[in-house]
């Protein structure tokens, strides 16, 4: 695992400055301090979301977290109880669906069984008056794009899971729509399938630069698709950045251990300089971000948090000796469960290129942390 | 190897049973179908002589010809007005939440379980009432009530059967709603308002204990007419009638099938 070069702003939070009024006619769509509740439970409370135009940023989180509602909002099949929705500049909280020129794609695609391809392709053109002609040009145009060439007349029920998708996504995309909107459209597909079509709709995206909203939650889906991530949880967007900033830097402990995979180490905070902190570890000195841990005072017990790459075999000044509970083979690598209980309470997964010699089962070993993309937070009493 | 001969004998009774069944299904169909062909004015079995002249007479039977004319008109009446009722009644269960739900559903379904005299009974009580107990706004009234629950349940479950993303993914494309009905909403319930009403129609069309009592002898249907005739003569014509009543109802349905499926028809096939 090589390590990422250090780059730009680590911009967190979305709520309104004097930038991004400047920065507002790029921005697609915008959501400001939006409420919902069902009920008496509340699906976002307060949420903040700036989407720049021809980004493809992806609401993130586990289920019931709100980023379905978040679309559904942007998409107007449901209304906020307080706050703003904007698309293209333009106020839309009150607008009906059929008039906020948005495209959409679901999970299982809801295309019309009783159309065929052209006709479901053709539907929003149709709806908008445009003239016969310029339909059969602009859905025969979208249909070479996606590699639907010749199947016009077919329904949708003789067509692959794939195809159904394309056909879903040449749908929405025909019309021009102001923001695209996808609502899990790869969870339906099986795994081989599902990565061949992230990689097209990447592409397509990238090709008609048309701004995207894409909800998941799965977070290589996230990591791998997204020009940006927001991070959702419990009605309110956590964390918003570029999946580097989100995986390198995660906000707070929820995001950094449901992003990636994450080791949580017991470590001393020694002192914190400006924006960074040092924490020691066994023998290891280690440089963190200080902002988790602003207000603390050295000398307390931090959780540090590291990724499986970034730990390594060391001698000498260690951060933690281990023994190898497991080993797990991986095909590139091995995935290494260790047991230190003097520096963690659970195991402690480190990886290895498995070319390289890697320890048994039972060996002792020593750790070192390598790179900068460790984060701590103040420590909860378990 | 040969099967022993206790396994062959159990599985020629078995044979046996299976054909006795089913020939007492048909068996009742069968009889009566061979009986409408008789000569003589006598229900007897077998006939002696064949001869067409019952079927002659149930066209030309005056009463027959009204009845038939009234059974069509309650029954088209009736199941079209049941059908939007019951299409409009399903529409609400289906997409809203309220507190009544529950005995509404119960309200519409109750004529499921009150006997077709009571309904017939109460409906000439309350029609003598206003003076209306001799027109045909008593008759089809009373049979949109028998029916209305099986259209509600036919396009209940063609509601379920769809998905609801469709219309939203319609909106989305920048139909209006009154589109969204017509385009999408509409052709994919078709098939279950079209089998709720051909439910409708076929009840309605038979439909005797209630409509004995609603009827006058200028709005009588044709199962009441039948039962004024069976009460004066006792010739085959009935059987011819019944002749004509099985192939009415065997095309109807055959056609149901060959253009839309009959699976779809009965709503036993789930169409998404």
């Amino acid at each position: 695992m090589s390590s990422i070069p250090v780059d730009a702003e680590t911009k967190v939070g979305a709520a309104p400055d004097l930038a991004a009024a400047a920065r507002a006619q790029d921005l697609a769509v915008r959501l400001d301090g939006v409420t919902k509740r069902f009920g008496n439970t509340v699906a976002l409370n307060d949420a903040w979301l700036q989407v720049r135009r021809g980004e493809f940023l992806t609401l993130l989180g586990p289920s019931g977290c709100g980023k379905t509602t978040m679309l559904n909002l942007v998409a107007g099949f449901l209304f906020p109880d307080n706050g703003e929705v904007f698309i293209d500049g333009a106020l839309v909280t009150d607008v009906p669906t059929y008039e906020r020129e948005i495209g959409i794609v679901f999970q299982n695609y809801a295309l019309f069984p009783h159309m065929t391809v052209a006709s479901n392709v053709g539907y929003g053109l149709k709806a908008r008056g445009v003239a016969q002609r310029e339909i059969a040009e602009r859905v025969t145009e979208i249909l070479a794009m996606m590699k639907l060439a010749g199947l016009e007349d077919r329904k949708p029920g003789q067509l692959s899971g794939g195809q159904q998708q394309r056909v879903a996504l040449a749908r929405a995309l025909v019309i021009r729509p102001k923001v695209l909107l996808l609502d899990e459209p790869f969870s339906a597909l099986d795994k081989n399938l599902r990565s061949a079509m992230q990689i097209e709709v990447k592409e397509i995206q990238r090709k008609l630069g048309v701004t995207t909203i894409f909800v998941t939650h799965d977070q290589s889906e996230a990591l791998s698709l997204s020009d940006r991530i927001a991070v959702v949880s419990e009605g309110k967007i956590r964390q918003i950045g570029t999946p580097q900033e989100i995986y390198r830097r995660p906000a707070n402990r929820f995001i950094a251990s449901f992003i990636g995979e994450v080791s949580v180490l017991r470590a001393r905070l020694e002192r914190i300089e400006k924006s960074e902190a040092v924490v020691q570890v066994g023998a290891a000195s280690i440089t963190v971000p200080a902002g988790p841990l602003a207000g603390q005072s050295p000398g307390i017990t931090v959780d540090l948090f590291v990724r499986p790459e970034q730990l390594c075999l060391a001698s000498g000044d260690v951060a933690l000796e281990g023994q190898v509970a497991t080993t797990v083979y991986q095909g590139d690598h091995v995935d290494l469960y260790i047991d230190a209980p003097a520096a963690a309470s659970t195991r402690i997964l480190m990886r290895l290129p498995s070319h390289d010699r890697v320890p048994g089962a039972g060996a002792t070993i020593g750790l070192a942390i390598g790179g900068h993309d460790a984060t701590a937070f103040p420590a909860v009493e378990s | 190897m040969a099967q022993p001969r206790s396994g062959r004998l159990l599985f020629w009774c078995g044979r046996l049973v299976v054909v006795a069944v089913l020939g007492f299904m048909i068996l009742p169909a069968v009889v009566v179908g061979i009986a409408a062909f008789n000569a003589k004015a006598l229900l007897s079995f077998p006939p002696q002589q064949l001869s067409l002249r019952w079927f002659v007479n149930v066209f030309t039977y005056e009463d027959f010809q009204v009845g038939f004319r009234n059974g069509l008109l309650v029954t088209v009446a009736a199941s079209s007005i049941a059908l939007v009722t019951g299409a409009a009644f399903a529409f609400v269960l289906d997409r809203y939440t309220f507190n009544a739900k529950r005995v509404v559903e119960g309200l519409l379904l109750a004529p499921l379980v009150v006997p077709h005299f009571t309904v017939g009974l109460g409906f000439l009580i309350l029609a003598a009432q206003i003076d209306m107990s001799r027109g045909y706004g008593v008759v089809i009234l009373a049979h949109v009530v028998l029916v209305l629950p099986f259209v509600l349940r036919s396009v209940q479950i063609s509601l379920s059967n769809l998905n609801p993303k469709l219309e939203l993914a319609a909106a989305s494309l920048g139909a209006r709603p009154g589109r969204v009905l017509l385009t999408v909403t509409a052709p994919l319930l078709l098939p279950g308002l079209f089998s709720g009403w051909l439910f409708a129609a076929i009840l309605s069309f038979n439909e005797f204990t209630a409509s004995l009592f609603v009827t006058s002898q200028q709005t009588q249907t044709l199962p009441v007419a039948m039962y004024n005739y069976v009460r004066e003569y006792a010739d085959p014509t009935m059987a011819a009638l019944s002749v004509l009543y099985i192939v009415a109802t065997a095309t109807l349905l055959a056609v149901a099938n060959r253009y839309l499926g009959l699976g779809k028809v009965l709503n036993v096939e789930h169409t998404r």
